[in-house]
Parts: C-alpha cells; structure tokens; sequence
C-alpha cells in the first residue's frame, strides 16, 4: 500500500464500509465477533477464537467470518462474544467456554435459537451508525 | 429525584422481538397518566436470561417477577402494583419454574444505559486492521480538519464541545490547546504528547482504548499536532500493557504504510509522527511534568507549575498533553460538531465518561455514561447491584486521590463539580464498590500504603505526611489508636494540601478527610472500643462460636489451619482464643452463621 | 547493594541495533534499560555500566534512573515471576491473604527469591482484570478468583520438573 491521496483515502472508506455493512444484511454471512482485550484473554478469549474455528469447520459451516475486536468492557462475564446473522438479533454472549461455543454454534447459528443461559445483552447503541 | 420504585422492562433480544418496547412506552404512558410518574423510574434493560416466557417485568424493590406481559397489561400493572401495592397474581409465575432460572434472571442491563463515544470502536472493530477503522468514520476528523479547518476553527470547536480533560483534574482542553496555538510561532518545536500511565489502582479504560481502538488517539494526536504547530508526538504508556503497546505498534506502522503518519499527511503537506516511551511503574509520572521528565530519560519527579506544559513543556517547548480518553473523544467532536456532543452530560461537565466498575458489584466491567448519570443507575441498572445480598456501604472514586460516597448521596448526578463538592472527585474513573464486609479504616490505609511508596519524595509535606499518616492508620487498626490520632490526621492533611509540590501530595489525605467526614463513627469505633465492626482488622477482631447456633458438624474445626477449635460431633464447638490466629476461615465456613465476631 | 552481574556482559546483535538506532536520541535512557531489562530479566551491573559506556552518559545516571523506577529490577529474579495484583478490587476480595499464604508456601517475602531460583513473589499494580479480582499472575499466565487453598496448586503447576518437593 502506497500512501494514500485524499481521495484514496475516501474511496477506501466507503468501499470497506459497504463491505462490512453487506456482512451484516448479506444472507450467507455469520459474523462472530470475539473480544480480546487483556481480561478476555486472560480469562481464555484464545482458547474459544479457537474453538470456533475448529467448531465452524467441524460443522462445514464456511460463511462464517471470526473476527476480533477490544474489549466490550464486560469483565465479569469474560470471555465475550457478538453474534450477527441474519434472522437473529444481534446477541452478546457472556462466559464463552469451549464448551459453551459448541451449543453456541448449534443452537443459535445452525438451529436459530438464543441459548438463554449465556445470552448477556445486546449490544449498546452505536453512534457512528445514528 | 428518588423513585420509590423501579419497573424494569427487559430489552433482550428475545423479548424485544415480543413487543416489548411497546410495553414500555404503555407503562410510561399509563405512569404518567397517573401522576406516578416521578415515584416509579421505568427502564428497559438488557435480558433476563428467561426469554422463553418474555416478555418480562420486573418491579423494584420486592423483585415482583412478571411473566408473558402484554401491552395491555400495563394499565393493571400500574393502578394495582405500583399505585395500591398489590402484585398481580395472574401475571406472576409459579415459584417452581422461576427457581430453574433464578441464576441467570440475575444479569441485567449492562449496555443499554450506556452512550459510548470513546468507546465507540472498542469490542466492534479489529484493533490490528486499520481498514476497519477507516469504514467506521476513521480519520474522517482528520481529513475534516487538514483540508476544511483552521487552527482556530479546531479550537473554537473544542470550545463548543465543554470538553474538559479526562485524566482527572478536568481542565478545559480548549484552553490548553490555546495557550500552545497562541505561542507556536515563536517556539522552535512544539510537541503533543498523550498520558496513558493510567496510574490508579482500579481503573484500566485507557488501556482498554487503546487495546480497543488505537487509532483514535493517533488521530487526534495528529488534529492538535496541526492546531499547534508539532510534528511530533509521543504516547507515554506503562510497561506493564503489553497488549496495548503492540497494538499502538501496529496501528502505527499501518499508520505510516497508508500516509496517515509521516510527511505531507494525505498530500496536505503537513507532517507529524508519534513516538512510544514506555513508563517503567512509577505512579507519580502520571502528573505531567514527572511524566514530561521520564520522557526526557530522568527520574520522574515532578517540576513546579507554572509555567505550564502547554507553555514550557518538554525539553522546555510548549507542549499539549491529553488523557487517552480525552483524546479518543476528539475525531467525534470534529466530526459531529462541539454543540452534538454540549448536548451529552451536565451543565458543567459535557459529554460522557469511562468507569471501571469494581469491587463488590455484580456486574463489574468498563461502563460509559453521559456526565450526570446518578450512582444508583451506575450500579444498580448497570452494575447489577451487591452480590450475596449485602448491604451496599460506599462507592470510591478518584483512587488514591479520591473519595468516598455514601448511601445517602447515591442519587447526585455523577459530574466533576458534583464529586468535588462530596469531597471525592471523578480523577481517573476508577469507582470501587464496597459493601458492609469492607472495613473503611482499612481501606483508606490501603490508598495511604500506596501513596507512601509512591511519594516521589522530592517534598517534605508528601514524603514525611504520606509515611505520619500511614503510621497513625496503623495504629488505630491494630488496636493502638488514641483520639488524637485523629486530630493530628486532620493537622497532618491540611499541611499537605497545602504544601505538596503536586497533585500527588496534594490529594494524598483526600481518602482520609473523606472517611472522616463520612465514616468517623468507624474510625472512634477502632480507637474507643478497640473493633472493628466489619471483622477486616485482625488485631481488632475475636471470632466466637454462638451456642445456640452451634450444632456441632465440624466443619469449622476441620477448616481451622491451627487446630484451635475443639468440640465433638454434636456438641457446641470452642474456641481457643490464645491460639486463635483469627484468619476468619471458621467464619466463612459455618453455614449456620454459629461463627461470629465479637 | 547486591552487585549482581552476568559473568560476561555480553549484549546479543540485536541489543546492540537497538541501542546503535536509539542512540542520538533524547530521552532514549529509559527505553533502552527496557531492552536490556528484556534481554537479561533485570539490570546486571555490568550492563548497565556497559551501556554507560555505549552511548556516553556517566553510570551515575542510569543508576540514578534504575532506583527510581519499580519496574526496573537489580537482582535477577527467579525463574517464575508470581505476582499478586494489589489494585483496589483485588485487595477489597483478599489479595492480601493470596500474599501471606504465599511466604507462608515459599518461606519468601514480597520483592524476594526462593532460594532454589524458582520463584519471585512480587506485588504490583492493577493489572486491569478487575472483573477476575483477585488475580495472581505467574509468568504470562493469569488465575482470577483464586484464594489462598488454590495457590500450591498453582505453584506446582510452574515449578520446573526435577525441583518436585524442594
Ligand atoms: C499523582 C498524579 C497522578 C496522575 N496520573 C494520571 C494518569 O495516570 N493518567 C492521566 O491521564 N493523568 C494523570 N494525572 C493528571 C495529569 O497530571 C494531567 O492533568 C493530565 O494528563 C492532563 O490531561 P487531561 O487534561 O486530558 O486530563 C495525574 C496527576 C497527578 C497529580
């Protein structure tokens, strides 16, 4: 990547923008979103990023982007995650275990149910999006 | 204003879906309708946990449990529970499928009352992918700025917005920002430098922005960078966050790639580059000018002031220095406008703040706020209350230059002034609950422990006051205090205040003046009757064993690391207080609350 | 003091970039302590005065700068950091048990050695995992929510094979 003109630069903006905003409506795609600031790791943020993975694969699920993110500042219930796909409210999940992830992935992703237990809230609003 | 009662609606993704924003306004509606509408505070919050049977209303202080609520309902829910005081039978659910779920109908709210500008990034975008901050209106302030604003367009702005300095004093940014603009044509280098030695013991929101959300700082680093007249800017960051430092490593290096850092910036043909300098755990650099001395490679001792940073700073330039969540604040208000965010907060104190909410809370995590919300929101709403049931006892703010605030101020509006005139202040953002097991005298020779060893000792009135007044705090929890202890506290911290070369030494005795003022019946317990009454201070505490209560299962005597507890099976347990090295073990132990404190 | 030193100074070539790139620039003294805090665990003397020598500032200086600051260590430290965060929430939820039960295990105090090398028992600062209060770190790993009767398990976890009982 060269530097970047002004118009570049905007470019740049709008095309990422459409690209992340098309995840979100986009039929085919499941976003997971897993917060990874110092306390989420520390209570095992690497471990459920990996969990996902290989439970996404086991699964064959291939239209599924896991991305990682800061701190959603929710300590107690570390790790957290974020769910958007379509048919299903936006989801924040609290306490994400291994073990939570594979009841995560077949409920909610694949059976579209909210696994109660875990659902911690949605999320706040955004006020890059108003 | 203090409500009688709360009518929680659940906002969760569940039962939102079940209409439950409908519910709420009908509530409203209805509450107003009534006149009840000042008695009864209704909010939504986030999910019970219990979708299956939303939607759920939840109604404070007798946790009245709600089950399949319609809009319809509202209007009975009003005139009967909150008007007359009688629950609404047909609506509640049995006790039976409520217990199945009571562990998680606890969660509550965490997000909803918040209002994140700092924070808007964090948790949304890929801290490591500068693209993904560009998409979401990153380096649009920038762009606003180099090619649309001038120097005083940019402060003017500022101006507009109240914003005031986020690392503790609260002093307008616009004016420091000004002081230096003013100058810059007559300094030979002019530097902008962000404070992120986030130095009190329990607040962590500038790590987790910079974690988070790197490039907002960066940014606006390089916004006063051009209102000022600097190329150069350095972020000032501890040692001991590692994670933070490689992401600031990283966004700096995409930064460059992308031309949004270095030479002609975008093609405007402004320059600027940021610099990390690493603190090495000296609480006291997170003062300015100590902060401005490590930089420059020396022992971080504070310099008189004035002159002013903004005036004679680093190397002797003048220089801006901003909190990190001042600084995340910044591109928003460029880009919204300073009257946009005027609108956020109190008359006094705009915009929003970071806390981080610890202790004994449930819902312990970083929250942000508009400026003005009260506590009992903080944390009741949000926080989610006391766990186990205990009595709440005080919130800390400030850390070791703070306070503490009671019960009885639970519903002043959280703003700068307000926390001031309580005697605490908002310093970094750090809020400490404590409840009725915390013992205050303990907690302030807590705050009074670290100050001592984080005197830089340049000054007599800190290093000696911090060390007299730890020493008398020393005394009076293990038993030794005399009632002048506390009139030579008070001597020793007015002379303090007034004397330290800084901040440090100037707020060192807050924690104790503020305890003082609210707890002082807690410190004459200690001196006078040599107790305790929350059982932290060992030397003041003897655990017996009640023998009414006592029925002899052991399970303290086994529990015991110096097997002073005799008594057979069955048979009221003792014991031995000689032997006794009062670790409290017996007493979290009994389940029949047969253990008590003396 | 202690004199601690490494038996020959000897800075790695990458040590040496570092402090050739840091060299001309002010304020550098303190970064360049970090690294060479990385490289060897703590500030042997030697180095320091090595250092002194490399880019000409009087070792006075640097000792000056090392006392000052918690983070800079002047004796080598075990082969296992334990450190019990002491930030507020930590302290209010036991943190001050977590450290009497530890000298109590290891016969050491605060900001001291066992004296088989294996562990450091240091206090610090917040940590930032307030949430998880009270938090022991040992090494990069994190134990949030612990008490005193979880801590042998945790030291038997990082004492290093072979050492088992000593
Ligand atoms: C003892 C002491 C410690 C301080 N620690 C910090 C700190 O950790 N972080 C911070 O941003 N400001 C800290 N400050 C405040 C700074 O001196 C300064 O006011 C601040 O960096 C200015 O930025 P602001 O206007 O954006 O708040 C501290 C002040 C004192 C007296």
């Amino acid at each position: 990547m060269a530097k970047m003109t002004l118009e570049e630069l905007r470019k740049l903006r709008d095309e990422k923008r459409l690209e992340l905003n098309r995840r979100k409506v986009d039929e085919k795609t499941i976003e997971v979103i897993v917060s990874m600031g110092t306390s989420g790791i520390a209570a095992g943020a690497k471990e459920t990023l990996q969990a996902f993975i290989d439970e996404l694969n086991q699964h064959g699920i291939t239209n599924a982007v896991i991305r990682q993110s800061g701190s959603l500042g929710l300590d107690h219930a570390e790790p957290t995650i974020e769910i958007h796909m379509k048919g299903m409210p936006d989801t924040i999940y609290g306490s994400v275990t291994p073990a939570v992830v594979t009841e995560i992935v077949d409920r909610h992703i694949l059976k579209k149910e909210l696994v109660d237990k875990h659902v911690f809230d949605r999320p706040a609003p955004d006020i890059i999006k108003e | 204003m203090a409500y009688s009662s709360y009518c929680l609606v659940c906002g969760g993704t569940g039962c939102e879906s079940s209409k439950a924003d409908l519910i709420y306004r009908e509530l409203r509606r209805v509450a107003e309708e009534r006149g009840v509408d000042n008695d009864v505070q209704i909010v939504k919050t986030g999910c019970f946990g219990f979708c299956e049977k939303g939607p759920i209303v939840k109604i404070l202080p007798d946790e009245s449990f709600y089950v399949e609520v319609k809009p319809e309902d509202a209007t009975e829910l009003i005139d009967e529970h909150v008007i007359k005081g009688r629950t609404v039978k047909r609506l509640m659910i049995k006790d039976k499928e409520r217990k199945k779920h009571l562990e998680t109908e606890d969660d509550i709210s965490f997000y909803q009352k918040q209002v994140r500008v700092v924070l808007r990034n964090c948790g949304i975008i890929n801290p490591e992918d500068i693209t993904e901050y560009i998409a979401r209106e990153g380096y649009a302030a920038l762009e606003k700025v180099l090619f649309t604003m001038s120097d005083d367009d940019v402060i003017a702005e500022l101006k507009a917005s109240g914003l005031r300095g986020r690392g503790g004093a609260g002093f307008p940014t616009w004016m420091k920002w000004k002081f230096t603009k003013d100058i810059k044509h007559t300094a030979e280098e002019v530097f902008v430098v962000c404070n992120a030695d986030e130095g009190d013991p329990g607040a962590y929101m500038d790590r987790s922005t910079l974690e988070g959300d790197p490039h907002s700082v960066m940014e606006a680093m390089t916004i006063a960078g051009y209102t000022c007249g600097a190329h150069k800017g350095y972020i000032y960051i501890r040692a001991e966050y590692p994670l933070a430092i490689k992401r600031l490593q990283t966004a700096m290096a995409q930064a460059r790639e992308y031309g949004l850092l270095g030479d002609d910036i975008l093609g405007s043909g402004f320059n600027f580059d940021i610099e990390i300098r690493l603190g090495a755990g000296a609480f006291v650099c997170g003062e300015e000018t100590a902060l401005l001395a490590s930089i420059e490679g020396e022992r971080g001792t504070p310099r008189p002031r004035p002159p002013f940073p903004a005036v004679k700073g680093l190397w002797g330039m003048p220089t801006v220095i901003n909190n990190v969540e001042t600084w995340a604040n910044i591109p928003m208000i460029i880009l919204r406008g300073g009257e946009w965010f005027a609108k956020i907060g109190t008359d006094g104190s705009k915009g929003t703040k970071v806390f981080a909410l610890t202790g004994k809370i449930n819902n312990s995590g970083l929250i942000e706020v508009p400026m003005g919300t009260t506590l009992r929101e903080i944390i009741y709403d949000i926080g989610g209350g006391i766990p186990k049931k205990k009595q709440f006892k005080a919130v800390q703010t400030g850390g070791p230059s703070g306070g503490v605030i009671t019960a009885e101020h639970l519903d002043t509006p959280m703003d700068f002034d307000n926390l001031t005139k309580l005697g605490s202040m908002m310093g970094s953002g750090g809020m400490i609950v404590m409840d009725e097991d915390d013992c205050i005298v303990d907690v302030t020779k807590f705050y009074l422990e670290f100050s001592v060893e984080e005197s830089c000792g340049k000054c007599a009135p800190c290093r000696i006051g911090t060390r007299k007044m730890f020493d008398i705090l020393e005394r009076i929890t293990s038993g030794k205090g005399e009632m002048e202890d506390i009139d030579r506290l008070e001597a020793i911290a007015v002379s303090m205040q007034k004397a330290s070369l800084c901040g440090l030494g100037q707020t060192a005795a807050n924690p104790v003046l503020s305890t003082l003022k609210y707890f002082r019946q807690e410190y004459l317990e200690h001196i006078e009757n040599k107790r305790c009454p929350s059982g932290v201070c060992k030397d003041l505490v003897r655990y017996e064993i009640d023998a009414e209560k006592c029925i002899g299962c052991t399970v303290c005597a086994r529990r015991c690391p110096v097997n002073c507890i005799a008594g057979e099976r069955k048979t009221v347990h003792i014991i031995d207080q000689d032997a006794c090295i009062k670790c409290g073990q017996c007493y979290d132990a009994c389940k029949f609350d047969a253990v008590r404190i003396a | 003091m202690s004199t601690q030193t490494v038996e020959t100074a000897t800075f790695s070539d990458e040590l040496l970039k570092f402090i050739e790139t840091w060299k001309d620039k002010r304020g550098n003294i303190i970064m360049i302590m970090h690294r060479i805090q990385q490289e060897f665990g703590f500030l042997p003397w030697d180095a320091m005065a090595h250092m002194a020598k490399l880019i000409d500032v009087p070792l006075a200086k640097i000792y000056g700068v090392a006392t000052f600051y918690h983070y800079f260590k002047l004796e080598k430290p075990g082969r296992n950091k334990v450190a019990v965060c002491m930030g507020t929430a930590c302290y209010l939820k036991g943190a001050r048990d977590l450290i009497d039960e530890l000298s109590n295990l290891l016969d050491v105090g605060v900001d001291e050695t066992t004296e088989d090398g294996e562990f450091t028992v240091e206090s610090v600062r917040c940590v930032g995992c307030c949430g998880l209060a009270p938090v022991v770190m040992v090494g990069d790993d994190v134990y949030g929510k612990i008490g005193p009767d979880g801590l042998p398990e945790i030291l038997a976890k990082h004492r290093s094979a072979g050492t088992e009982g000593a």
